[in-house]
């Protein structure tokens, strides 16, 4: 792949030289819980504090109005990533987790009344499960599930059986960070529109994965977060479509959300900054906008295509290890390996896979609707991003032997 | 694999693994609990037969988990056959104090025997509770508490 140079892309992740335990040099495999930051990242956020340091929006200074400047322009950066209308839908929050609680509560809290159903899919991660249930817990609503299959994938059939006309929000996982799967999501949100439901679209992982075009797909909500998109952690992003948006009270009170404050009554600012309360992640929000730089320019193409390629060489390496059984099967999948062997808890696999140099991941993954859905308890879980090879993915395999022999 | 003395996977802890002691449902017991560890997963149920004047008679165990609660729970059970109530939270002490590194990991109690093959673990932070798990439940059977959880 000519656009592709793997070795000059490694170069760029300083933190693919780190190692670890024995000083042997780390393989990481756990992109799904965090991605490594590339040079232009870290150097985004070191200037930063080094010569830029201001709060935004409050001062005539040159500080502040180069660093509100730097701040607006990554919302510009953010909104071009997602093709989404306006800047004013582009809202800063510090996760995926934030952005969900954020529409929990000033959008679903407001609206649902007894009764009224919200959809949920059995493969959502924690975070797009229990701020639907507090919002249970004040309105009386009710949650459904949509079952996924033995490959781990929803079931649209059962999903449209499901929908109704109490059917008020759909809330699904792009990207599956326990399976892999990538959900028909296009499809579901037409399907959610037809009965009057709201969509929201936990694209933790998938923000990752595949380019998102909000405006073609009609999503109401989206949420990311910046760290697994080889930004900082602390900052992520709700996208919600400006009617919608303005329609809904404040989630937080603070300074920068107001126009003006006196005792008797408050005027809250315009979109997006009324979603903004308090000094936002400044660095954070300016070093995520060199992330999607970043990934812009190793272009969506490249990127998917050498993905792919590890995708198909590790599903058929990873079959050669006797007693391993793979959970998420689905031929639309991004390159997470989730898998269980015979007789081996997934924690020992972690504890002599780390031996070996190699970080993953093992446990419930915040999915445990997913463990009881396979009738098992955790799983290992390597994941791996663009800068990932090959060649490490033979390590892991021989690896992934050697334990089999320990515990033979 | 080369086996060091600090290694976590020693040949005693897979082999208890493999072939856990005592891991059945106690009918009989007089005490049993639940202990669960939210981050793992890892659930067991301890259950100790006391007679009246204290002394442990029967210990045993069953549930999931890695192979270091596993094998942890099985020489648990091994070593607290026959000892008194005292002595069996005397040890638990012992053996958290090992396992957390409060005493010298090079030189275990003479009272933990066997259990001083846990001493390494402390160096893999996230697995200290797997290898605790059984002696907490264990306690907390002791100390009528039903259910159990390492968080
Ligand atoms: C699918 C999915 N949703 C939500 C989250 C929560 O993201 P964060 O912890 O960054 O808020 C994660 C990450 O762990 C995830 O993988």
């Amino acid at each position: 792949m000519a656009s592709f140079d793997i070795d000059k892309v490694r170069k760029d992740f300083p933190n693919l030289r780190t190692h670890g335990r024995d000083d042997k040099p780390i393989i990481y495999f756990d992109n799904a819980a965090t991605t490594f930051k590339p040079c232009q990242v870290i150097s985004s956020t070191h200037s930063h504090y080094c010569h830029r340091t201001a709060n935004i929006h409050r001062g005539v200074h040159y500080l502040s109005e180069q660093a509100t400047a730097s701040y607006e322009a990554s919302r510009e950066k953010v909104r071009r990533f997602l093709n989404a209308k306006s800047m004013s839908e582009i809202i800063f929050t510090k996760g995926t987790t934030e952005s969900i609680n954020l529409v929990a509560s000033s959008f679903a809290r407001k609206r649902l009344k007894h009764g009224d159903e919200i959809l949920l899919s059995e493969m959502e991660h924690h975070a797009n499960i229990v701020p639907w249930q507090m919002v249970r817990e004040e309105t009386g609503c009710v949650i459904k599930v949509i079952p996924i299959n033995d490959n781990g994938e929803i079931m649209l059939e059962e999903y449209r059986k499901l929908l109704s006309a109490k059917t008020k929000i759909v809330s699904v996982v792009h990207v599956s960070n326990s399976l892999g799967t990538i959900n028909p999501v296009r499809e579901m949100i037409k399907d959610a529109h037809a009965a009057g439901a709201v969509f929201m679209l936990d694209a933790a992982q998938g923000i990752a994965c595949e380019p998102i075009d909000v405006q073609e797909w009609d999503v109401d909500f989206l949420a990311f977060s910046g760290h697994k998109l080889y930004g900082p952690t602390g900052v992520g992003v709700l996208y919600g479509k400006e009617r919608l948006l303005e329609s809904m009270p404040p989630y937080q009170g603070g300074g920068d959300m107001i126009l003006s404050v006196t005792f008797e009554k408050t005027i809250y600012n315009r979109l997006p900054h009324k979603f903004e309360a308090g000094t936002p992640n400044v660095a954070g929000v300016i070093a995520l906008g060199e992330a999607i730089d970043y990934v812009r320019a190793l272009g969506w193409e490249n990127m998917m295509a050498y993905k792919n390629e590890l995708l198909s060489y590790g599903t058929r390496q990873i079959q050669t290890v006797p007693g391993l059984k793979l959970i998420g099967t689905s031929p639309h999948k991004t390159t997470i390996f989730s898998f269980v062997l015979d007789g081996i808890h997934p924690h020992d696999v972690g504890t002599l896979m780390d031996r070996e140099g190699v970080a993953i991941r093992t446990g419930h993954h915040c999915t445990q609707p997913v463990m009881k859905r396979f009738g098992i308890a955790a799983t290992s879980r390597a994941s791996l991003a663009f800068y990932n090879t090959t060649g490490e993915f033979d390590t892991f395999v021989t690896a992934l032997k050697k334990i089999i022999e320990v515990f033979k | 694999m080369t086996v060091h003395s600090d290694e976590l996977y020693q040949q005693v802890i897979l082999e208890h693994n493999k072939h856990p002691r005592n891991f059945r449902v106690l009918s009989s017991c007089t005490h049993e609990a639940e202990g669960y560890n939210p981050l793992c997963g890892d659930h067991l149920n301890v259950y100790l037969k006391v007679t009246p004047e204290g002394v442990i008679e029967e210990v045993s165990f069953q549930g999931d988990g890695c192979a270091i609660s596993k094998a942890s729970a099985s020489m648990m059970s091994v070593a607290l056959k026959g000892k008194t109530v005292a002595e069996a939270k005397a040890l638990f002490d012992e053996f958290r104090k090992l396992i957390m590194k409060e005493v010298d990991p090079a030189e275990p109690s003479a009272q933990l025997g066997k259990l001083s093959v846990f001493s390494g673990i402390w160096k893999y932070p996230s697995r200290v509770k797997c290898a605790i798990l059984a002696w907490h439940t264990m306690k907390g059977a002791l100390d009528e508490r039903k259910v159990v959880s390492t968080e």
